[in-house]
């Protein structure tokens, strides 16, 4: 099988190499290879432990990640050395597992924040509260949800599955180049993972690429992925097509881990 | 979290010394300094006797040492008590007020010249122990509204002072109202005639100056029946590694159907990373709902001082009658606060809300301490109470005390209370979203004050967040 994280990577809006990284003293990542080309979807599967979430949270720089060796270019850039803000203003975007809550402040007020953080970036003028309501309608509307998350405070009292929209609603106002979704299928029934998985669809695009964390195979088959990876003990042990996530399901992840062992 | 704390911890900007030539008397407190002060405000007998009383008790009293906070001794010998900035005897006009002191107060925000003066907001400017300009007076005494320094109002309207100086905060209350009860210098005096809504902010403005001196200033409001006022008070103070006393007391009086809105954003310098110099702000305020369905609100801002011990409090008498507190406090460095309020009902259903938000950042302690009393008489009172403490880092501290204290059964009390902290994964979520470290504190506080921000009046709004460092929500809707 052609492994398809390694092909090649002209065009790769994200090249991941040898990208080894610890969190409080343990090693968790051993050496990850991955190319994401612009428009393509990857899936990154795996069972609990084997570094998935860590791989989303060191491409979005939370500080408690220690990168040990490797780098990882983003449009051709090294991303590993940039802040987190500047990695989100460059186009950067990671669906939480688990949004935070912050009191007192709206979700329409956080969103236009975040928005004008990233127009500043552009050198575009930043949006007043009228022109953002349009904005987001509009982008409400492409994606088929209505406003009345907007005017309570960001993701206080949101039930699991309003919290994991609202990350999917942000992705959607923010518009990144590459979205990174943490597990977002987690917790959610089975009507809620369809919503979301419509309005992913919606987003999906020739300039945007994702990188969609999951345990499951359930969301692959509302959003189908390009290329699927497996990871396994801090490695990517396998990749292959979308039937690769249908072959996970069927026989599990330990034949894979075993592999994983001995290589 | 060393960005956060940084972030806190910001220099202090009104640190400065405006040179200036200044009366000050000697240090040291006895009969002849206070006969002396009483001298030099021109005052009637009867005050010198009261202030006289005042010290007499003081003598007595011990300073209260129950406050969760720790400070060495006071030398209350080596304070000077009266600190003016040397000018003409009778100023015809504002235009007349040396240069040096406009231009400190214009560094400070507070323009107190003709041209440039803060579109509805009446000032007092108060530096040291003086007052040395109070704008509008003339505009406002159109609507029949007093509003000039209290030691202008005790010659002019000793009728009105005589009637009330005293009667919330008595002048043995407390060891600092005692002392300030004999030595207070400047500060404002308001009366809102009947059924007259002041037109305008009133605002007083306290600016700490000579060094080893002290500032004991008190305020005196009285809204007559019907009537509406909002006052605020703002202040700050040089950087000097001695510590500095303040004790201030403040009297409120609303009387049938008055309202008082009073609201305070205080920065007093608070010390050096080490815990070294800063204000000691020993504050009392009290009001007194006297008339049916009044209300007085108390909203403060403590972001400054070394050390602060106040309880803004309301004495809910008449029938109906409102007390509400909304208080931020933040403690960074090594600053200590102890503060909160006292809602005493005494009428038949009255109510009082306290919302409190305390923020401890850097070595900070940041006590809550507050009393609900539902007097035997008041049928039918309600109390909200709400305190919440958000930590920053983890060398800083938060404590609450709310004590309760119910007699009659028909009492409604509701209590909340939360504690929280500012966490790497928050700041990490704000930023993911391409906010800057200084922003996403900025917005994690911003929306942990709002209850109490959204008090303020308008013009302070700002002011408030700006001081802690936050842009202002402007959110939809």
């Amino acid at each position: 099988m052609p492994g398809h994280g390694t092909r090649d990577t002209g065009h790769a809006l994200l090249e991941v190499k040898g990208l080894r990284v610890a969190v409080a003293g343990n090693e968790i990542l051993k050496g990850v290879d991955l190319a994401i080309r612009e428009g393509e979807v990857h899936a990154i599967m795996g069972p609990n432990g084997s570094g998935k979430s860590t791989l989303a949270q060191v491409l979005a720089g939370h500080p408690a990640y220690t990168v040990l060796a490797g780098s990882a270019k983003y449009e051709g850039k090294g991303l590993l050395s940039m802040k987190p803000e500047e990695r989100a203003r460059a186009g950067v975007f990671l669906a939480f597992q688990y949004p935070v809550e912050i009191r007192g402040i709206t979700n329409s007020y956080f969103l236009r924040s975040a928005l004008n953080a990233l127009r500043r970036e552009r050198g575009e003028p930043e949006l007043d509260p009228i022109d953002f309501l349009q904005v987001l309608e509009q982008k409400l509307k492409a994606i088929g949800w209505d406003d009345s998350m907007m005017n309570r405070p960001v993701n206080e009292g949101f039930s699991g599955g309003e919290k994991k929209r609202n990350e999917i609603l942000q992705l959607a106002v923010l518009e990144p180049r590459l979205a990174i979704l943490d597990e977002t299928d987690s917790g959610l029934d089975i009507d809620a993972l369809k919503t979301v998985a419509h309005a992913v669809n919606q987003l999906r695009g020739p300039k945007r690429s994702f990188l969609i964390v999951t345990h499951y195979q359930r969301l692959l088959n509302h959003i189908t992925p390009d290329v699927v990876h497996v990871l396994a003990d801090g490695r990517i042990v396998k990749s292959g097509g979308p039937e690769l996530a249908h072959e996970l399901e069927a026989k599990g992840y330990d034949w894979l881990r075993d592999a994983a062992m001995v290589s | 979290m060393t960005s956060i704390e940084a972030h806190v911890q910001q220099p202090y900007k009104y640190g400065f010394v405006t040179d200036i030539e200044s009366e000050v008397v000697p240090a040291g407190l006895n009969e002849d300094v206070i006969r002396l002060i009483s001298a030099k405000k021109g005052e009637p007998e009867w005050m010198l006797a009261w202030r006289l009383k005042a010290y007499r008790n003081w003598l007595k009293m011990s300073e209260p040492h129950w406050p969760n906070v720790k400070y060495g001794p006071i030398d209350y010998q080596a304070i000077s008590y009266y600190a003016a900035p040397k000018q003409k005897p009778k100023l015809d006009s504002l235009d007349q007020v040396d240069p040096k002191l406009v231009q400190t107060f214009e560094k400070l925000g507070i323009p107190i010249e003709e041209q440039k003066r803060l579109t509805g907001v009446a000032v007092d400017a108060v530096f040291d122990s003086v007052s040395v300009a109070t704008t509008f007076q003339a505009e406002l005494a159109k609507y029949g509204v007093i509003f000039m320094p209290i030691s202008q109002a005790i010659r002019e309207h000793a009728d009105l002072v005589q009637q009330y100086v005293g009667t919330v905060v008595p002048y043995n209350d407390n060891f600092f109202a005692a002392l300030n009860s004999a030595v207070f210098t400047d500060g404002s005096f308001v009366y809102v005639p009947k059924g007259v809504r002041c037109p305008l902010e009133l605002s007083t403005y306290f600016r700490i100056n000579a060094s080893s001196t002290g500032q004991f200033e008190r305020t005196l409001i009285i809204a007559d029946e019907g009537s509406y006022v909002s006052y605020l008070e703002g202040c700050s103070a040089p950087m000097r590694d001695e510590n500095q006393l303040h004790a201030a007391v403040v009297e409120l009086v609303a009387l049938d159907r008055a309202t008082i809105k009073y609201s305070t954003i205080q920065n007093w310098y608070p010390g050096d990373e080490e815990g070294k110099g800063g204000i000691y702000n020993f504050v009392t305020k009290r009001g007194k709902c006297a008339g049916v369905n009044s209300k007085i609100s108390w909203t403060q801002v403590e972001t400054g001082s070394a050390i602060t011990w106040k309880y803004p409090g309301c004495i809910l008498q008449g029938d109906n009658s409102i007390g509400e507190f909304y208080s931020v406090a933040v403690t960074s460095r090594k600053q200590q606060a102890d503060t909160g309020t006292k809602m005493i009902h005494l009428g038949k259903n009255t109510r009082s809300t306290i919302v409190s938000k305390g923020i401890s950042a850097g070595r900070g302690q940041n006590t809550y301490r507050g009393l609900v009393k539902i007097m035997k008489g008041a049928e039918g009172a309600r109390n909200y109470s709400q305190c919440d403490s958000m930590l920053i880092g983890d060398k800083c501290g938060a404590h609450t005390f709310p004590y309760i204290d119910v007699r009659n059964s028909t009492a409604i009390m509701e209590h909340e209370a939360s504690t929280s902290k500012i966490g790497e994964d928050q700041i990490f979520y704000l930023r993911q979203r391409g906010l800057s470290a200084e922003d996403a504190v900025s917005m994690i506080v911003n929306g942990f004050c709002k209850e109490v921000f959204k008090e303020l009046p308008m013009e302070f709004a700002v002011e408030a967040t700006r001081l802690l460092g936050i842009s202002l929500e402007g959110s939809v809707g």
